[in-house]
C-alpha cells in the first residue's frame, strides 16, 4: 500500500504537528516554562492558520474514498481553525489562574483534538470515518466542559453533555445501521446511488437527523444546551457554541444534500418544521433569561436554526450562504464571549445580565465591542450579520420556501428586542456599582480587535462572499 | 439456523429499553447503563445485517468493532465525570443535579 497519500492531508497534518509540539512542551516544561505555553499555543495556531490560508485547490480521494477533500471543505477547515485561534487567544487569562494553571496543557491538547475530529468529520467520505470524527470531536469536548473539576456546576454540565452526546450518537448509529441494512454499503457515493426512499430508509434518516440535531442543538433536541453552556468554563462555551456548531451544521448539510439527496422530499419537510421550532422557541426562551451565558445559549439555538436555512433546497447557493453565515456568526459570537470571559475573570465570576448595567461608564471600549457584536447577531444593516442573514434568506427564498423565510424574518425582529435589552442594560440602566474599569491582557485585546474588524468589514468586502461562492458544490 | 428477524427483535427491544431507561432512571450510572444498551443494539444490528444480507463483505463487522471501541472510550469519560460529581457532592442522583436551571 502506498502510504505517501497521508502527506496530502495538509490541514490535518499541520494541526497534528501543533498538538504534538504542545503536548511534548507540556511534558518537558516545568513550572516556569509553563508561563510561555499560552503564547506558544497562539503562535503555533497562527502558523497552522497561515499554512492553510489558501484552500487546497485539488480534489482528493484518499484511503479508497474514506477521506475526501474538495476546495470548499478545505476552506471550511481554515475557517474553523481561525475560530479556534481566536478562542485560544481569549483563554489565556482564565488559564493563568491559580486553579487551572497546572493543567493548561490539557486544555490546548483537548481543544485541538476536538478540532482534529471536526476536520475528519467534515471531510469524511464514509460513515465510519464520519462517526469516528464526530466522536473524536465530542469525547474531548466533554472533558473540556468538565474542566473546572472542583466546581460542581462544571462537573454537572460535563455529565449532562457526555450523556446526551452518547445518547445522540447512539440514535445516529442506529439510523446508520438501517442505512447499511438497506443499501449494503456505507460509502457516501454508493449510499446516495442506492437510496430509494423506502419507509425503512426514512426511519433511518429520522434517527440520523435526530442524532446530528443534538450536536447542533436544534429545537426538539436542544435541552442540554442551556445547562451545558452555563456550567462550562466561559472560554469552552465560546468554543462549543461556534466551532463545533459550525462544523456539525456544515457536515449535516453535506450529508443531507450529497448522501440523502434522493430523499430530499422527506428531509425538506422535517427540516422546515425543525427550523421554525428552533428559531421561535429559542427566541421566546431567550427573553426570560437572567444569566448571560444561558441567554447566549438560547441565542445560539436560534442562530443554529438560521444556519440550517442554508440546507433547504440543497442548492450550491445555500451552501455558500451557510458557510458565510457560519463565518459571520463565529466572529460575532467570539467577540461576545471574549467580553463575557474578560469581565468574568476580573469580577470573580459575575455572569448575570444585571451585572452589565452601566458598563458603558467604566469600560466604554468593551461595551462598544459587545454592542457591535450584538448588532451583528441581530442583523442590523452596516454590519456583517445583516449581509449573512440577507444571503441565507435569499438562498431559502430562491429555493421556494417563502413561508419559512417570512417566519424567520418575523423572528429576526423578536431577536432584535432581546439583543437590544443587553445594549440598553450597558448604556442606559442605572447602577451604583458597575464593573470597575480594567484592562484585559494583550491577547484578548488583539482577538477582540480582530473580531470587531471582522464584524465591520466581512459584510462590506463583497469579495469574501464571492470567494466562498466560487468553491460551492 | 436462527432467522434474521429474531436478532432484529432482540436489538430493537434493547434499543427502546435503553431509550426508556435513559428518560426514567434517576441515577447517573443507571442512565449510563441505558445508553450502553442503545449502543450495543447498534452493534448487533450491524453484525446481523452484515452476516445475513451481505455475507461477502466485512463493512458492518468493522463498524461494530469501531463502535464498541468508541463506546468504551465514551463510557470511560462518562464514569470519570460521574466520579468527579460524587467527589463534589457525595451523591449521583439526578435530583441533586439541580444547580443549573433557568
Amino acid at each position: 500500500m502506498d502510504y505517501s497519500q497521508v502527506l496530502l492531508m495538509r490541514s490535518e497534518l499541520s494541526l497534528l504537528a501543533v498538538i504534538i509540539i504542545l503536548f511534548v512542551y507540556d511534558l518537558v516544561a516545568g513550572e516556569r516554562g509553563r508561563r510561555y505555553m499560552h503564547p506558544l499555543a497562539c503562535v503555533l495556531m497562527l502558523a497552522h492558520v497561515l499554512v492553510n490560508i489558501v484552500p487546497q485547490a485539488d480534489t482528493l480521494e484518499l484511503f479508497g474514498g474514506m477521506y475526501r477533500s474538495v476546495p470548499m471543505i478545505s476552506l471550511v477547515k481554515t475557517i474553523l481553525s481561525v475560530g479556534t485561534l481566536v478562542a485560544v487567544m481569549q483563554s489565556g487569562e482564565w488559564l493563568r489562574r491559580e486553579d487551572t494553571r497546572y493543567k493548561q496543557g490539557e486544555f490546548y491538547t483537548l481543544t485541538l483534538f476536538t478540532l482534529l475530529g471536526m476536520f475528519f468529520m467534515v471531510s469524511a467520505g464514509h460513515f465510519l470515518m464520519f462517526v469516528i470524527g464526530l466522536e473524536l470531536a465530542s469525547i474531548p469536548m466533554a472533558c473540556l466542559v468538565a474542566f473546572d473539576k472542583y466546581k460542581h456546576h462544571s462537573a454537572e454540565a460535563g455529565a449532562k453533555y457526555i450523556l446526551s452526546a452518547m445518547f445522540s450518537s447512539g440514535l445516529m448509529m442506529y439510523g446508520l445501521s438501517f442505512v447499511y441494512g438497506t443499501t449494503g454499503t456505507l460509502y457516501f457515493d454508493d449510499v446516495a446511488a442506492q437510496l430509494t426512499g423506502t419507509p425503512l430508509q426514512i426511519m433511518a434518516l429520522v434517527f440520523f437527523f435526530a442524532g446530528l440535531g443534538f450536536k447542533i442543538s436544534l429545537v426538539p433536541f436542544h435541552l442540554w444546551t442551556a445547562d451545558v453552556y452555563e456550567g462550562a468554563p466561559t472560554n469552552v462555551t465560546a468554543y462549543l457554541s461556534v466551532i463545533s456548531k459550525a462544523a456539525a451544521a456544515f457536515t449535516l448539510l453535506v450529508v443531507l444534500v450529497k448522501v440523502f439527496g434522493p430523499m430530499m422530499a422527506a428531509w425538506d419537510t422535517m427540516l422546515f418544521w425543525v427550523i421554525i421550532a428552533s428559531i421561535t422557541v429559542a427566541n421566546l426562551f431567550a427573553i426570560r433569561q437572567t444569566n448571560i451565558k444561558r441567554f447566549f445559549a438560547f441565542s445560539s439555538i436560534s442562530q443554529a436554526g438560521y444556519l440550517m436555512l442554508g440546507a433547504m433546497g440543497g442548492t450550491p447557493g445555500g451552501m455558500t450562504s451557510m458557510v458565510f453565515y457560519a463565518l459571520v456568526y463565529m466572529i460575532a459570537n467570539l467577540a461576545v464571549f471574549g467580553v463575557i470571559s474578560a469581565i468574568e475573570q476580573r469580577t470573580d465570576g459575575k455572569v448575570s445580565i444585571s451585572d452589565y448595567d452601566g458598563l458603558y461608564r467604566t469600560n466604554p471600549r468593551l461595551t462598544l465591542v459587545m454592542t457591535l457584536a450584538l448588532f451583528s447577531l441581530g442583523g442590523i444593516p452596516p454590519f456583517a450579520g445583516f449581509f449573512s442573514k440577507f444571503f441565507i434568506f435569499m438562498a431559502a427564498f430562491g429555493a421556494g420556501f417563502k413561508v419559512l423565510v417570512f417566519v424567520a424574518l418575523v423572528n429576526t425582529i423578536i431577536s432584535l428586542y432581546y439583543y437590544l435589552l443587553i445594549v440598553k442594560a450597558m448604556y442606559i440602566n442605572p447602577n451604583e456599582h458597575p464593573v470597575e474599569a480594567f484592562k484585559s491582557d494583550g491577547w484578548t485585546r488583539v482577538s477582540l480587535l480582530a473580531c470587531t474588524l471582522g464584524i465591520v468589514a466581512v459584510g462590506i468586502i463583497s469579495g469574501i462572499y464571492d470567494g466562498i461562492n466560487a468553491f460551492a458544490f | 439456523m436462527v432467522q434474521m428477524e429474531l436478532y432484529l427483535i432482540v436489538s430493537t427491544i434493547m434499543m427502546f429499553v435503553g431509550i426508556y431507561g435513559f428518560f426514567t432512571r434517576r441515577n447517573l450510572l443507571a442512565i449510563l447503563i441505558s445508553v450502553e444498551l442503545i449502543l450495543n443494539s447498534v452493534d448487533i444490528n450491524f453484525a446481523v445485517f452484515n452476516r445475513f444480507l451481505f455475507p461477502g463483505q466485512l463493512e458492518g463487522f468493522f463498524f461494530s468493532l469501531f463502535a464498541i471501541g468508541i463506546s468504551a472510550a465514551e463510557t470511560a469519560v462518562a464514569i470519570a465525570i460521574i466520579i468527579n460529581i460524587y467527589r463534589n457532592i457525595r451523591n449521583i442522583q439526578v435530583k441533586n443535579m439541580n444547580e443549573l436551571k433557568g
